[in-house]
């Protein structure tokens, strides 16, 4: 069985699985049944500064948008940090890393952007053992309004600034948790990284209103008639969030800095995913919260039997493996052509890929008298389209067309040669082909 | 006290309970959360097969896609345009040889989407509000007569009234809605709901209801089409085919007809006799609900005697095992040789048939089998032709319903084409309506 254990900036897990800074990690009752449960490691819901804690509302603080049979797609929040004594936090901690200590504990931290703010909590938080530190500049709603959370992750230089001083002021890593609240993710990881962070962690929550009562007309969730935006999350918010992390592993600037995945995971597939573009581990909220910490063994059992299956012997062998194939639109080979192909011994003879490709884009399906649909080769541009509204998986592909023969379409034969955007001759600004 | 074992025909074989329980809805209607699950099986196919499928066209996908984003009401109302009588047909069409036989996830999985049910939970909702959906045109003066309440002559009349016109309903029964009424197993008609859809239906106005006039007793087409502007026949077919076996006279050999209609009509299910030993004579539909109700009123051996084989059986494969899982035998390729007894009676001798290049012939051999109770379920026949061409034993008609005699329109059981099911006697109904409005209005 393949081996699972992760080092992560140096702190070791025995499984890449890390439940998020959120509710489910809000205390220690909870922390002890996850790790029961089988989690590699926890991010400990994040602490404010001491003294009187932030209160939560006292209404509804969730809000989701539903699949089929209510299955939860995404969810959106308006909870705060912790509403929970500092110490009583720092005991626990303090209690669970002592009873556990081969599992990771982080605890994530947001306190005002003042010095001392954070001189004065992070002794505190180096005392309980834990064993490393995640600062909360992602939080989009209530302490975003506050200056804190959001309103920090969207300034690059306050990133670097509060990084720097919790690198002078604390020992063990630093993960800087970014918010996708912003036009360019790169910036914030470079900020992380000039400050000195060990780490990013991204993403945090999307803005989000899921949606609005249409008989009170309120935004969901609503308290006493009013809603607030609040964070998203949840599978929805996966291909964003696996975007972002594929920006921060490409670029330059941030290249081969340690990256914690978040967003959406809720199988050992997309936890796989996420490490091939370059994450050290993952963290998981919102399947939890849908299913229980129980989950995790699904993912442990898919992870190790997909690499098993795969030859991997561990996380590291197939570590960032899809990041050297994530490129730039102009770098996609032209030359490349293939052609939808639909299977009729799998063919239900819905019509789907027909009616999608008659109305909405090419014109490239026919349809008989006995509902036999095919491809007509000479209008298919191979948008793929009808492959991903077919109900039944695999019964259209699209099939590579050989270097040498004729494609359909243009009457031209297919090259074997890459040729991308920056040499086409449509292109204005074409440089020639070496 | 009665039991499944008391010799002859007699009634409280089982307890009141026990019959209230046999008795209610055999498919309980869908809760919300189930349609919701259900309606998200619907892939919205492009030209759906289910639509071709269905006798009166409706739009299945669209309904089921409305039912999905929460708007039963609209749903019904896609429905109740192409089948006025939806709500019936969502609770007797042979679905599984119909809309669901074609679905492309029974094609791919073996599990149809529940379109049947789908538009139980639709119509259900809509009709529950009271509100008829539909409203007049303006009058047009012309006045229809239509012979028979039944599910073609009552979409008849509502799309006529619909379109502006007056109809008058002329019905042999004490009540409106035919085989709906009182030919049908009890079970899929609960609650008196035959009775409600024919209320809910008429609330459009325009169309008055006179019980107890029988064509060629009562009524006669001449003076019909000599007062009303159009006449429209749906008359059904009124009389059952005799067993053409000795004994046939005998105490309990009955119509399964009329036993369904009786048991329909009961107000006490525990005053219904019935035997210890039935058989069904028939392989239709009919034979089937006779038989199931025969064993849900305690009877305790109940047969199916059918003449040719399982495939020839007109009711569906699906309608077969639900009878066997009620305990039914069926038996296939026996005839009735003879009902024997002393005056009532006691057994039924079958002759095993072969088939010969389609031709049915007894084998010589033979079987008893114990009836106290003989049901004859062997297909019904056209009361009268009222003048009319028949083409076989049905009156002649054309693709729109027209007889021929100018002016006269049929449709549903007593015309020629199309099968003998309810769903679609009601585009039946619903086509020659509109064929009888595009002629009055020329």
């Amino acid at each position: 069985m393949a081996d699972l254990t992760t080092d992560f900036l140096g702190i070791k897990s025995p499984n890449p699985f890390w439940l998020a800074s959120a509710p489910p990690t809000d205390k220690e009752y909870n922390v002890r049944r996850a790790f029961e449960a089988g989690w590699g490691g926890v991010v400990w819901k994040t602490l404010g500064s001491e003294g009187p804690p932030v209160v939560n509302v006292n209404g509804p603080r969730y809000g989701v948008i539903h699949g089929a049979d209510r299955r939860v797609l995404g969810l959106n929040n308006i909870e705060l940090i912790t509403d929970r004594d500092l110490q009583t936090n720092l005991d626990e901690i303090t209690r669970v890393k002592a009873d556990y200590p081969d599992r990771a504990i982080i605890v994530s931290i947001m306190v005002p952007c003042e010095e001392q703010a954070w001189k004065d909590i992070l002794p505190k938080v180096e005392a309980t053992g834990a064993d490393g530190i995640e600062l909360n500049f992602g939080c989009p709603h209530g302490m975003s309004e506050r200056g804190m959370g959001a309103a920090v992750g969207q300034v690059p230089e306050y990133i670097e600034m509060v990084t720097r001083w919790c690198k002078q002021y604390y020992s063990k890593p630093v993960i800087v948790k970014l918010t996708p609240n912003i036009t360019d993710i790169r910036k914030p990881a470079e900020a992380a990284r000039r400050g000195g962070a060990d780490a990013v962690s991204l993403i945090n929550t999307i803005n989000s209103i899921v949606s609005v009562d249409l008989d009170t007309m309120s935004p969901h969730p609503s308290i006493d008639g009013k809603g607030t935006h609040g964070g998203y999350c949840g599978p929805a918010v996966k291909p964003i969030a696996l975007s972002m992390v594929s920006e921060i592993a490409r670029a330059p600037a941030t290249a081969g800095l340690p990256i914690s995945g978040i967003g959406g995971v809720t199988t050992w597939r997309d936890a796989a995913e996420y490490i091939t573009m370059g994450c050290g581990n993952v963290q998981v909220c919102t399947a939890a919260m849908t299913y229980g910490f129980k989950i995790v063994q699904e993912m442990i059992s898919g992870l190790s039997q997909w690499m098993d299956e795969k030859g991997h012997t561990s996380i590291q062998d197939f570590m960032g493996a899809a990041v050297p194939n994530t490129t730039d639109w102009q770098y996609l080979n032209l030359n490349y052509i293939s052609k939808a192909s639909i299977s009729q011994d799998d063919c239900i003879k819905c019509g789907r890929c027909y009616a999608a490709c008659e109305d909405t884009s090419h014109q490239a399906i026919a349809m008989s008298e006995d509902r036999t649909f095919s491809v007509i080769d000479e209008e298919c541009v191979a948008c793929n389209l009808c492959v991903e509204v077919c109900p039944v998986e695999n019964c259209i592909t699209m099939v590579e067309q050989q270097p040498g023969t004729v494609d359909p379409r243009t009457g031209k034969v297919v090259s074997d040669d890459y040729a991308n955007w920056t040499t086409h001759p449509n292109n204005p600004g074409a440089v020639a082909a070496e | 006290m009665n039991s499944q074992l008391t010799p002859g025909i007699a009634p409280a074989r089982l307890g009141a309970d026990e019959l209230a329980e046999n008795f209610s809805d055999l498919h309980a209607p869908l809760e919300p959360h189930e349609a919701a699950v259900a309606a998200d099986r619907c892939y919205f196919c492009h030209d759906a097969p289910c639509v071709t499928a269905c006798p009166s066209d409706i739009d299945i996908p669209l309904f089921i896609r409305q039912i999905s984003t929460g708007t039963p009401e609209a749903a019904a109302k896609t429905i109740f345009d192409m089948n006025i009588l939806g709500g019936m047909c969502a609770r007797v069409c042979p679905t599984e040889d119909l809309c669901e036989e074609v679905c492309v996830r029974e094609v791919a999985e073996g599990k149809p989407v529940e379109i049947g049910r789908l538009q139980r939970y639709a119509t259900d909702k809509l009709m529950a509000t009271g509100v008829h959906p539909f409203t007049r045109a303006a009058l047009t003066g012309k006045t229809i007569a239509v012979v028979g309440a039944g599910p073609a002559g009552l979409s008849c009349a509502h799309r006529l009234a619909m379109l502006g016109h007056d109809v008058t309903i002329y019905d042999a029964m004490p009540k409106a809605g035919g085989l709906n009424e009182y030919g049908i197993a009890s079970y899929k008609s609960t609650d008196d709901f035959a009775a409600r859809e024919v209320a809910w239906l008429t609330s459009i106005g325009g169309i008055t209801i006179e019980n107890g006039k029988t064509l060629g007793a009562d009524l006669t087409l001449d003076s019909l089409a000599d007062t009303f502007d159009a006449v429209f026949l749906g008359v059904g077919l009124g009389g059952v085919n005799a067993l053409g076996a000795p004994g046939d006279d005998k105490d309990g050999v009955t119509d399964a007809v009329s036993f369904i209609r009786e048991l329909r009509q009961a107000n006490d299910l525990s005053t219904l006799p019935i035997g210890r030993n039935v058989v069904v004579i028939g392989g239709g539909m009919t034979a089937v609900d006779a038989a199931v109700q025969s064993k849900l009123l305690g009877a305790e051996q109940v047969t199916i005697a059918y003449r040719r084989g399982r495939e020839a059986m007109s009711a569906s494969r699906y309608e077969q095992d639900l009878a066997a899982s009620h305990g039914v035998k069926l038996m296939f390729n026996v005839m009735p040789k003879a009902v024997r007894g002393n005056g009532a009676a006691a057994e039924v001798e079958l002759e095993y048939t072969t088939v010969t290049d389609g031709a049915l012939a007894g084998t010589g051999e033979t079987l008893r089998i114990a009836a106290d109770q003989v049901f004859r379920a062997i297909g019904q026949t056209l009361n009268t032709d009222a003048g009319l061409d028949l083409e076989g034993r049905k009156i002649a008609v054309n693709e729109t319903g027209r007889t021929s005699r100018a002016g006269v329109w049929a449709g549903g059981d007593c015309a020629s084409g199309g099968d003998d099911l309810t769903v679609t006697a009601v585009a039946e109904g619903r086509d020659a309506a509109m064929d009888m409005h595009a002629v009055l209005m020329k």
